[in-house]
């Protein structure tokens, strides 16, 4: 009996021992600084930084080589935090968000063949150019989804990609993969956007989608300083695109649309609002 | 005796019953051809004409750019229209001469031919590779190459690949049966550069005709018909060789590396034209078959002819087809619609009706192995593929993804038609992409 609680008494105390020692000997530096903005980004490691995770962008914040507002998803709060435990200015980026630039889907848009492959935008988009017809539409198939770090993609029932305006933090991860460029960023300040990446003529997308930009010009006609029609195909400026929500009824394909009156058909995303997320939080 | 084979494989239904008594008919020339410059494996050929240009037939349209490249030639007399991107087999719109042709079919003088005995090895695959021979089985791997194996590779056996065994196909079938002198003098061509190796003419058990054909033919010559047993994919190069010869190529190595090489049948009739009769490859033998065809054919077509004139020269279609592939029905490629051209690799025109399609939504792998065991290059198909799906290219390299001859036995026996062949040949696109990138 005393023998036991000798010898593990003695073998504990020894390790205990050497594990202080050792915890002394091979003790890690680590900045308390670095600790401390770890503490206070969002902790998603997205990457949308440049860096592997938060803690490869804290290091570098600490270290100098970056400026305090890399990270998106940490917004302007998590800028201002960071810039406080550095004790440096730092300028408060515009908030941004990704807009999937489509809105055929299974229904409105036209396939070339039936693709039964592979559950992934970029396989799909191997085959052929991709089963749909549209040079530029989504293809349905998730990838983008699949990636998102926040949740914050949904795949309609009908197989289009859309984006909630309330979770995306902007990390871009999405459009590191859409294999059509289909996905792009936009200021959150606007909630209007031409949801259409052909460039074809305007008689050519007639024939595969109902909702494409046909380059009719009426939004510009309508409202001249919010659009701009390049290369056959509306898009948003938006620098100045304050009345932009005034051709929105005018465009005969409905392919311009207010995420404040709804997301795309097929979602279940309740409309947006405006502003969507108070900055302070 | 033991039966010559290798492990795994599958057996899908034949379907060669259709064309395999057909003889091969010429198909009638159209009117315009599209030639794309990409046709082998290896850099694409670089088009030396231009718009307006005439042009004999036979004459170099593309030339090679570099070791691993071919010319490609002119498939008939006339005259340039474009040089530009055209829709391509393989998916893309890639470059392209356009000829239209001035229905004279005139050849360009081709070069005197010398006698056989008094060529040189060198000279002889020089001629073969200007005349843009290469692998007529459907892999378009340029001849020369793998008739030029460095100097510490000595080759001891050349195996003719006969065998054919994609359902549906019998182009090979036929050549054997009615062209064995061209088949033979191309056997003679290559006994000329690999003098004293063992010569072997592998054939499928399926066609005992050609078998006792070619066994008859052979007397005399030091060519060995060797009949092997039906199963898919007995005609892949690596399980040939390893039926035939009970060696393995090694993972990432090449048949050179074991002291063999294997050319298709067709490939060797073609390079009897190119050395002695110094005809570039402007020609091939293609089956166009399947139920939604009216009149299956074997058709002897040339290079560049739009696969719709084809179809066309076969009975025309009744119905829109389901599925429209080049090749055989397991290796070969599906196509969006019948405006293509057909090229050096097109062996078949396969087209199905849509009622024949065995269409299923893809279901959870139940691990029933079936792929595993119909893997023939040993490998574990579900596992790769499920790294690909999870993007862990790492692992899906360990497990040997690129050992994968996309030979299509796994999808085929997936009882949860999960898309097999198409993950791992995602997954070996990434992990060479890597390996490219460093």
């Amino acid at each position: 009996m005393l023998t036991a609680i000798f010898s593990l008494g003695g073998i504990g105390l020894v390790a205990a021992v050497a594990l202080g020692l050792a915890a002394k000997r091979f003790a890690v530096e680590v900045d308390p600084r670095e600790l401390a903005i770890l503490e206070a980004l969002p902790g998603a490691n997205c990457g949308a930084c440049g860096y592997p995770g938060c803690a490869g962008y804290a290091k570098a914040l600490v270290a100098g080589e970056i400026d305090a507002n890399q990270c998106p998803p940490g917004g302007a709060a998590a800028a201002a935090k960071v810039a406080n435990i550095l004790g440096v200015e730092v300028a408060i980026r515009e908030p941004e968000v990704a807009v999937v630039l489509c809105q055929g889907d299974n229904e409105t848009a036209s396939n070339r063949y039936r693709y039964l492959g592979l559950t992934d935008c970029v396989a799909a988009q191997k085959l052929a150019g991709g089963p749909k017809v549209c040079p530029g539409g989504c293809l349905g198939l998730g990838t983008c989804a699949r990636i998102c770090p926040f949740d914050a993609i949904e795949m309609t029932p009908k197989g289009l990609a859309v984006i909630s305006r309330e979770k995306c933090t902007g990390c871009r991860k999405c459009i590191s993969v859409c294999p059509r460029q289909v996905i792009r960023m936009a200021p959150l300040k606007t909630s209007v956007h031409v949801l259409c990446n052909s460039h074809d003529k305007g008689a050519l997308v007639r024939k595969y989608c109902q909702v494409g930009c046909i380059s009719c010009h009426i939004c510009e006609k309508t409202v001249p300083e919010a659009y701009v029609i390049e290369q056959l195909l509306a898009r948003v400026d938006y620098d100045n695109a304050g009345n932009a929500g005034a051709a929105v009824d005018k465009c005969p394909t409905h392919c311009i649309r207010d995420f404040v009156a709804g997301y795309p058909p097929g979602s279940s995303y309740p409309p947006a609002v405006v502003p969507v997320k108070s900055d302070a939080a | 005796m033991r039966q010559m084979t290798f492990a795994g494989g599958v057996h899908p239904p034949d379907q060669k019953q259709a064309t395999a008594h057909k003889p091969i008919e010429d198909c009638p020339l159209p009117a315009e051809y599209v030639v794309p410059m990409a046709q082998h494996i290896g850099a694409p050929a670089n088009p030396c004409v231009a718009v307006g240009d005439r042009v004999l037939k036979g004459q170099v349209i593309g030339e090679a750019r570099g070791f691993v490249s071919v010319p490609v030639h002119a498939p008939t007399s006339g005259e340039v229209t474009a040089v530009e991107a055209r829709p391509h087999p393989a998916g893309s719109s890639l470059p392209a001469v356009v000829i239209r042709a001035d229905d004279e079919d005139r050849w360009q003088e081709r070069p005197a031919v010398e006698d056989l005995a008094a060529l040189e090895a060198e000279d002889i695959i020089d001629l073969i590779r200007r005349a843009g021979v290469v692998g007529l089985g459907g892999a378009t791997f340029p001849a020369h190459v793998k008739l030029s194996p460095p100097p510490e590779k000595p080759i001891d056996t050349v195996i003719l690949n006969g065998v054919e065994c994609e359902p549906y196909l019998t182009a090979d079938h036929r050549l054997m049966l009615e062209e064995a002198d061209r088949l033979l003098e191309g056997v003679a061509v290559l006994q000329k550069i690999f003098a004293s190796c063992r010569v072997v003419i592998g054939i499928e058990e399926n066609k005992p005709d050609a078998i006792e054909l070619l066994n008859q033919r052979c007397s005399g010559r030091d060519v060995e018909v060797v009949p092997l047993p039906v199963k898919y994919p007995q005609g892949a190069e690596k399980q040939l060789i390893k039926a035939i010869t009970g060696r393995e190529v090694p993972s990432g190595g090449l048949p050179m590396d074991i002291g063999v090489v294997v050319q298709n049948v067709g490939t060797t009739a073609a390079i009897a034209d190119a050395v002695l009769r110094g005809t570039p490859l402007i020609e091939r033998v293609c089956t166009v078959t399947g139920a939604a065809v009216r009149e299956p054919k074997n058709l002897r077509i040339r290079i560049g002819m739009p696969v719709a004139h084809l179809v066309e020269a076969c009975g025309g279609i009744d119905e829109d087809p389901g599925k429209i592939i080049l090749g055989g029905p397991m290796m070969g490629i599906a196509q969006v619609d019948l405006a293509i051209p057909a090229t050096r690799g097109t062996s078949g025109v396969l087209l199905l009706r849509e009622q024949d399609l065995p269409l299923r939504q893809e279901g959870p792998c139940i691990r029933c192995a079936r792929c595993v065991q119909g893997c023939p290059a040993n490998l574990l198909p579900t596992t790769i593929a499920a790294y690909g799906r999870l993007d862990r290219m790492e692992e899906a390299e360990d497990y040997r993804a690129l050992d994968c001859i996309e030979c299509g036995c796994c999808s085929f026996s997936c009882p949860a038609a999960i898309p097999l062949v198409q993950t791992i040949r995602y997954a070996k696109a990434a992990i060479m992409a890597r390996k490219r990138s460093g």
